[in-house]
């Protein structure tokens, strides 16, 4: 009997203290009622919706060769494997392309942090309280404005009041709470627009000054540029790249160069993304480099057709270079680990230049004066001031940077014989958010 | 020395044994032949005492009284009760044919007779999986266990071999089955390759397998996908046995699937580039319009692929296919064990090492593993004992299917690159269309080196005959290094020189087990046989790496020489699970059978008000033959009939904090960050699956025949899934318990003894399995998860199994212009495959598996045949939008591409090449092949030499065998082989895809057992 006592207490004592043994906490992630609840989170949260904006489906380079590939008009040939942006190129869109899937979702991912931020933004300490706010709103315009010039029809094409735009959420996603009114419908393309001009009208005299990896004055400034450009008001785009002209503290570079490749911003980056060796990706190095620099096979090509329109002593002509097997290459992605440009200060000369021109004004500086400054740094004389140089030259300083389509839209301009409203410019929604929004999120015309 | 180590050992134990007692020994022998059986084993009736006979029949026991009744059994034989006399009690056995119902199964906490089994549980011996020139103990039981389906992804060796017991029972929960090794749970995770390789086969005394949810249920939370009871071989004892068995064979693939040689590239190339020029309106024939061509284009690549070469002149003709190969890849294999003991110590101690090449260039797999089991009598009450078994596997990885510089997709290469240049240096990008992989292979390295240690220790204590207590404390250690390395002209290290990567994973899982049993007889005709316990078993994982660039030189290949850190990590999980559980059987009068158990279980990966679950279950049996009016007859010598019901429940296999709301570490700009990583799901509960089994056992002509034939219906509940959410949520899914899934089935096994005299005897063993999956709920929402990712289609839909082809019918090359058409609603068709209709166009589930062996033996030569099947299922080719494209772009195709559209009225399959056309190569049924099998699993021939020719080299036994493996295969599958399931996507929906894996390896090798 003794020894039954002695076994049955034994195992009492195995057994005692065993059900508390069943919580286990996470070591390396963090419970979501634990996030915001300190400044110092909501600020590290902010750099988590910066991490991803910077990933390679957004500004890491995809919404760039999106832009690039759909605006190709033969000037470029994509002759990679992959058959996501093959399908981008020949304007042939699955509805289940797996990179319009994954730009939609991770554009949404940065919108729900900042969100969150803006939600819980009492929780920040006052004096950065503005700061913060302003870095968010600028990341969730800027996400909205990326998403709508690529998912709905331009504003270029007209009844903005109609085309349907994106779906607009700007509460954010807590605890799981997954019900129908998350089956958001589609807005329109003009309250899309709203949107972001608001966002980034509020941004502004928020968000700090300071030029480079992060949101500032005369980032959100030339953001909003474009989103006037966008929406043909010539003088609000005007004014805002005026403001970053005289207030970024920034200068062209000496050579055009030296605008790319770099490890560290350069003077004329407004919004530039940190890319290192331990942190960021560069899908434009990836695709338009060739596998001696690291990348994949030299995924994309540069056509004769595109070198053609440079003068022959243009210091950007120089710039491409042929690989191995006489095929040119652009020189702005060759090298890997290099900080990657989203918006440059002499985009801003030139939209400055072509707002003024269409307007008759001269604020801040006639057209010519831009135009030259553009074209001296590139080894030019001056040409005449016309609207056709002007955009000419808009084409060739901006090339390969993401903003072929969206000029080609703007300026109604047909590409690959395709009307700049044609249905195939336009991405399809995802089809599973056309499933996950069953009835309630609708497709866009053609697909 | 011996002396004095035995008068010790007496010392010793005499000052314990203070019991009075007896010792019973003698010699258990063949009532017929008159020949000693080994391994029988000799029971004190109504008690857990007892041994089993040594090499030479002869055991040895202490007994209470000398009036104790002692039961013996062994295999083949009829077990025989008798009261044991003191002293010398010889005893012999007759022969009751093959598959003795008498015989001592495992079940979970404790072994049961086999004809009191009401459960379903198969067994296979160790013997016949014994010294199978295979890595993978999944592999061994292929095909050999009824309802038990094993398929290896590929041929490459110390990757997956999925198992699954009577069919899919989670969508994303584990499917796989828990692995219990000597009564611990093992773990099955790892860094990288597969866990389960680790294990020797070599060592096991029978696996075990729990397929219904009564024999299962006691495994409660952890046994819906069934368990794998896995016993190792004990000491006997008796003399020192020692066995030696050496192997030695050679490997091969099963089967090469042919490309395009250089000439049919050419011209078919040309054609493609010819057609999409046409069709673009340019005749590249005219020389004006020839500059941009497609032609042109083609005709450039032609020659920069060509090297050194010209194309024009058909100089090169390269078989890549081949040279994916290793064609000196060989196994051997090592191993040696002793075993012995008396009747208070018995030990059992190996040393394995076996050596197997992958037939993929840079795949190998050594493994070396030792294993001590001891059990020591402490006294006639108290027993303890000791399992461990300690292993170092290192395996030579290739990259997963899906990379460039794996090695199958070399076959992408074109024809017209000769291998080598002229300085002997191998082709790569740019002269080669893709990286070439067997640069990687020259300059890269892929070891993962894994030490396991997986032991236990118990202690048993007997209060009386009837009642005794067992804990058991268990380990499963495992620590394992993946060290990668790619020079600076591979994939990987391009424009970097070089690329090193360091992985170091751990993982400790213990495990601890405290049960009393009670086993009595009451009154003559009352069994009973009862467990009660409790157990909780902690995992915990860590893994750690650091990877690097710029490397000096190709000799300097450790991170210490990386001139650039990248970047490293190191992340940790664990998780708990806390379990009581019981069972009860009644057995009256021999005749009727009844079990009952139940297990509470407590998991850690769930949320607080979902944390625990109950499992209960049981099951009835019948043993017809026992009753009076089935005694007079000779037909039918055994009948049971049984039925049992259980829940058994999943709690793997889907992380260890799936229910909560979670943000994880992010960087930009050097400074930390924050993102949020996955929706909270607080409700998240158990996945529960609730199985009906009927079965009958029988028995003709003195179980001369004899078999199972079972019914079964599993019904998953409460499935854990990712569920898609929308995007503009910030996630895309969220884990949830949305649906059900049912499982339905037959299983068959047949045993027979179609010859059985002195000299010749010949039996045969047949399994089948039909099973049916089907999804009976989703999120009640949506009845299709539509999968069609462009390469592959496997879909979840309501009413249809698991991962069933959802998507585009194509219905052939456009007689008219060589357009790949698909079918419309309508059975119209077009060739939009946007507009194409979807409709169910495969099952990558197999409807039927079997397995078919048969014996042999005639004096000393014996031949055992194993052949297995697998049919009713369908592939699909992922890589066919590359490889069979219609010339798409410039990957070699296959040859069924030469029966290509060409003019106006052809009829075929194959739409017209058209280079960058895109011609028909998203995911369809163009690319869905049955994949339906036999293969000859398994032969070995045998030859014992005859005992009077070997004592005088003192050997007890001799035998000399040759064995295979994959000998033949017969199919239609047009790929490498159908046993398939493309690795870097495998999972529970993913199934039958192929994407360039490679074919299974077949090998033929030699080898001799001998024992001393």
């Amino acid at each position: 009997m003794k020894k039954y006592i002695i076994i049955l207490s034994v195992l009492t004592t195995l057994m005692a203290g065993c059900g508390k043994k069943l919580d286990i906490q996470p070591t390396q992630s963090l419970d979501e009622n634990q996030v915001f609840t300190s400044d110092a989170n909501i600020k590290v949260a902010l750099n988590g919706a910066y991490d991803v904006a910077s990933g390679g489906p957004l500004l890491g380079g995809d919404l760039q060769m999106y832009s690039e590939l759909l605006g190709s008009d033969g000037e470029i040939s994509w002759v990679g494997t992959f058959n996501q942006p093959d399908e981008i190129f020949n304007k042939k869109i699955l509805t289940n392309n797996s990179f319009v899937r994954d730009t939609y979702l991770e554009g949404y991912k940065v919108i729900n942090i900042c969100n969150n931020i803006i939600n819980s933004i009492n929780v920040v300490k006052e004096s950065d309280r503005n700061v913060v706010k302003g870095q968010a709103l600028f990341l969730r315009g800027l996400m909205y404005f990326e998403l709508v010039e690529l998912y709905a029809k331009p504003y270029s094409a007209g009844n903005a009041n109609t085309n349907l735009g994106l779906q607009l959420v700007t509460t954010p996603t807590l605890n799981g709470q997954i019900t129908d009114a998350n089956k958001v419908a589609r807005s329109t393309v003009q309250q899309t627009y709203d949107l972001i001009v608001a966002d980034l009208t509020a941004a502004k005299p928020l968000i700090g000054t300071s030029r480079g990896v992060k949101g500032s004055k005369s980032a959100v400034a030339a953001t909003l540029s474009r989103v006037y450009l966008q929406m043909a008001n010539y003088a609000g785009a005007r004014d805002e790249a005026d403001y970053v002209i005289q207030n970024s503290g920034g200068s062209l570079e000496t050579e055009y160069s030296k605008a790319f490749n770099n490890t560290a911003p350069s003077s004329e980056d407004l919004f530039v993304l940190p890319i290192t060796a331990q942190d960021g990706t560069s899908d434009l190095h990836t695709f338009f480099s060739i596998f001696d620099f690291g990348a994949r096979d030299g995924d994309i090509e540069i056509n004769q057709q595109h070198l053609d329109l440079y003068e022959a002593d243009d210091a950007r002509l120089a710039f491409f270079y042929l690989d191995g097997n006489g095929i040119y290459r652009s020189g702005k992605w060759l090298l890997q680990y290099k900080y990657l440009p989203v918006i440059r200060l002499a985009e801003m000369y030139l939209t400055r230049a072509e707002a003024n021109f269409r307007l008759g004004t001269i604020v801040g500086a006639t057209p010519a004066q831009d135009l030259l400054r553009i074209r001296t740094r590139a080894g030019l004389a001056a040409v005449p001031v016309t609207l056709e140089n002007i955009l000419l030259e808009r084409r060739l300083e901006l090339a390969h940077e993401g903003q072929r389509i969206q000029d080609i839209k703007r300026l109604k301009l047909s590409v690959d014989g395709l009307a700049y409203d044609a249905n195939t410019l336009v991405f399809p929604i995802p089809l599973r958010e056309i499933n996950a929004g069953a009835g309630v999120v609708l497709q866009n015309p053609g697909y | 020395m011996k002396k004095f180590f035995l008068s010790l050992t007496v010392m010793v134990f005499s000052g314990m044994c203070v019991m009075a007692q007896t010792t019973i020994s003698g010699k258990i022998v063949d009532a017929k032949s008159g020949a000693p059986i080994p391994n029988a084993s000799v029971i004190v009736k109504g008690s857990a005492m007892g041994t089993s006979t040594g090499n030479d029949g002869s055991y040895k026991l202490d007994v209470p009284s000398s009036s104790t009744v002692i039961v013996v059994t062994s295999l083949g034989f009829l077990s025989k009760e008798l009261s044991a006399g003191s002293g010398i009690n010889n005893i012999t056995l007759s022969s009751s044919g093959t598959k003795n119902l008498d015989e001592i199964v495992v079940v979970g906490f404790g072994t049961k007779i086999k004809r009191d089994v009401t459960g379903n549980i198969a067994r296979v011996k160790g013997t016949e999986v014994q010294n199978m020139p295979v890595t993978n103990l999944n592999q061994a039981l292929q095909g050999r266990a009824a309802g038990v389906f094993v398929e290896a992804s590929s041929g490459k060796v110390g990757e997956g071999v999925k198992i699954l017991i009577r069919g899919s029972g989670s969508i994303s929960a584990s499917n796989s089955p828990l692995y219990v090794i000597d009564g611990i749970p093992i773990s099955t995770n790892s860094y990288s390759g597969s866990p389960i390789s680790d294990i020797n086969f070599n060592d096991v005394e029978s696996f075990d397998i729990l397929k219904d949810a009564s024999a299962a249920a006691i495994y409660g939370s952890r046994a819906a996908n069934g368990v794998v009871l896995i016993t190792t071989k004990r000491g006997r004892a008796g003399k020192t046995a020692f066995q030696v068995n050496t192997q030695y064979g050679s490997n091969k693939p099963t089967h090469l699937r042919g490309f395009l040689d250089a000439k049919e590239y050419i011209d078919l190339l040309r054609e493609a580039a010819v057609n999409s020029d046409k069709l673009g309106g340019v005749d590249p024939s005219d020389p004006t319009q020839y500059p941009g061509s497609w032609l042109q284009f083609a005709e450039k690549r032609l020659t920069r692929y060509s090297g050194y070469s010209d194309w024009r002149k058909l100089e090169t003709n390269t078989n890549w296919e081949k040279l994916a190969f290793n064609d000196q890849a060989k196994t051997s294999a090592i191993d040696v064990s002793a075993s012995g003991g008396n009747e208070k110590s018995r030990f059992y101690l190996s040393l394995s090492y076996i050596n197997q090449d992958g037939i993929l260039i840079g795949n190998k797999l050594k493994r070396l593993s030792s294993r001590i089991n001891l059990d020591q009598s402490v006294s006639e009450k108290f027993k303890i004992g000791l399992n461990l078994s300690l292993t170092q596997t290192t395996t030579g990885r290739v990259p997963d299917d899906n990379q460039f510089s794996t090695p199958m997709q070399i076959v992408a290469l074109s024809p017209v690159t000769p291998f080598r240049d002229k300085n002997g240096n191998v082709y790569n990008s740019p002269t080669t269309t893709y990286s070439n992989p067997y640069v990687d292979y020259a300059e890269g390295k892929y070891n993962s080196t894994t030490y396991r240690n997986v032991g236990n220790v118990y202690g048993q204590y007997n209060f009386n005959p009837a009642l005794f207590f067992r804990t058991e404390f268990g380990v499963d250690i495992q620590n394992q290094n993946d060290d990668q390395f790619y020079g600076a002209n591979t994939a990987a290290g391009t424009g970097t020189n070089g690329y090193g990567e360091s992985d170091w994973f751990k993982s400790l899982t213990y495990n601890t087990n405290n049960y009393f049993n009670f086993k009595k007889k009451f009154g003559g005709l009352h069994d009973v046989d009862a467990v009660l316990g409790m157990s909780y078993q902690n995992y915990n994982s860590e893994k750690a790496n650091v990877f690097g660039e710029q490397f000096p030189s190709q000799q300097l290949q450790k991170l210490a020489s990386a001139g650039l850190i990248k970047g490293g990590t190191s992340i940790e999980t664990s998780s708990a699970f806390l379990s009581y559980f019981s069972r009860a059987n009644y057995k009256f009068n021999n005749k009727y059978l009844l079990s009952l158990s139940g297990r509470v279980d407590g998991s850690s990966v769930f949320g607080n008000n979902r944390r625990y679950g109950f499992f209960p279950a049981g099951s009835a049996g019948w043993i017809v033959t026992e009753e009076n009016f089935l005694k007079n007859q000779s037909l039918l010598s055994f009948l049971k009939l049984r039925g049992s019901w259980g829940l058994t429940g999943n709690a793997d296999g889907f992380g260890d904090f799936a229910s909560r709301g979670l943000w994880g570490g992010a960087a930009y700009n050097g400074t930390g960050g924050l993102v949020p990583t996955q929706l909270a799901n607080p409700d998240l509960r158990w996945e529960k699956s609730n199985q009906v089994d009927l079965g009958l056992d029988f028995g003709f002509f003195r179980n001369r025949i004899s078999g199972e034939i079972d019914v079964y219906k599993r019904k998953t509940n409460d499935l854990i899934y990712n569920v898609p959410v929308p995007g503009n949520t910030g996630y895309s899914n969220k884990t949830v318990n949305i649906g059900s899934m049912e499982n339905k089935g037959l299983e068959i096994v047949l045993n027979t003894d179609n010859v059985v005299t002195k000299n010749f005897k010949w039996s045969s063993n047949l399994n089948m399995a039909f099973n049916r999956n089907k999804i009976t709920k989703l999120d009640g929402d949506q009845t299709t998860l539509a999968g069609n990712d462009g390469r592959y289609l496997n879909s979840l839909i309501v009413g249809e199994s698991i991962g069933i082809f959802y998507g585009p019918k194509f219905a052939g090359a456009d007689p008219n212009n060589g357009d790949a058409l698909y079918y419309q609603k309508d059975n119209t068709t077009t060739n939009d495959y946007n507009k194409a209709e979807n409709f169910v166009v495969g099952n990558p589930n197999p409807k039927l598996i079997a397995g078919f062996g048969n014996t042999v033996s005639y004096r000393g030569v014996d031949l055992s045949v194993l052949f297995q099947g697998v049919f009713g299922n369908q592939i699909e080719n992922g890589a066919g939008g590359f490889m069979s494209a219609s010339f798409d772009w410039f990957d070699n195709q296959t040859r069924d591409q030469i029966g290509r559209w060409q003019k106006k009225g052809d009829i075929t399959q194959i739409p017209q090449l058209r280079l960058a056309g895109g011609n028909g190569i998203s995911a369809s049924s163009r690319y869905i092949e049955n994949g339906d099998y036999i293969r000859l699993k398994n032969v070995t021939l045998s030859y014992n030499i005859p005992l009077t020719a070997i004592t005088n080299l003192h050997l007890t036994s001799a035998r000399f065998y040759v064995t295979g493996v994959n000998l033949l295969t017969f199919t239609k599958y047009k790929g490498w082989d159908p046993e398939v399931n493309a690795d870097y996507r495998a999972g529970n929906r993913n199934q039958g895809g192929d994407f360039y894996s490679a074919p299974q390896i077949r090998n033929i090798s030699v080898g001799l057992n001998l024992g001393f």
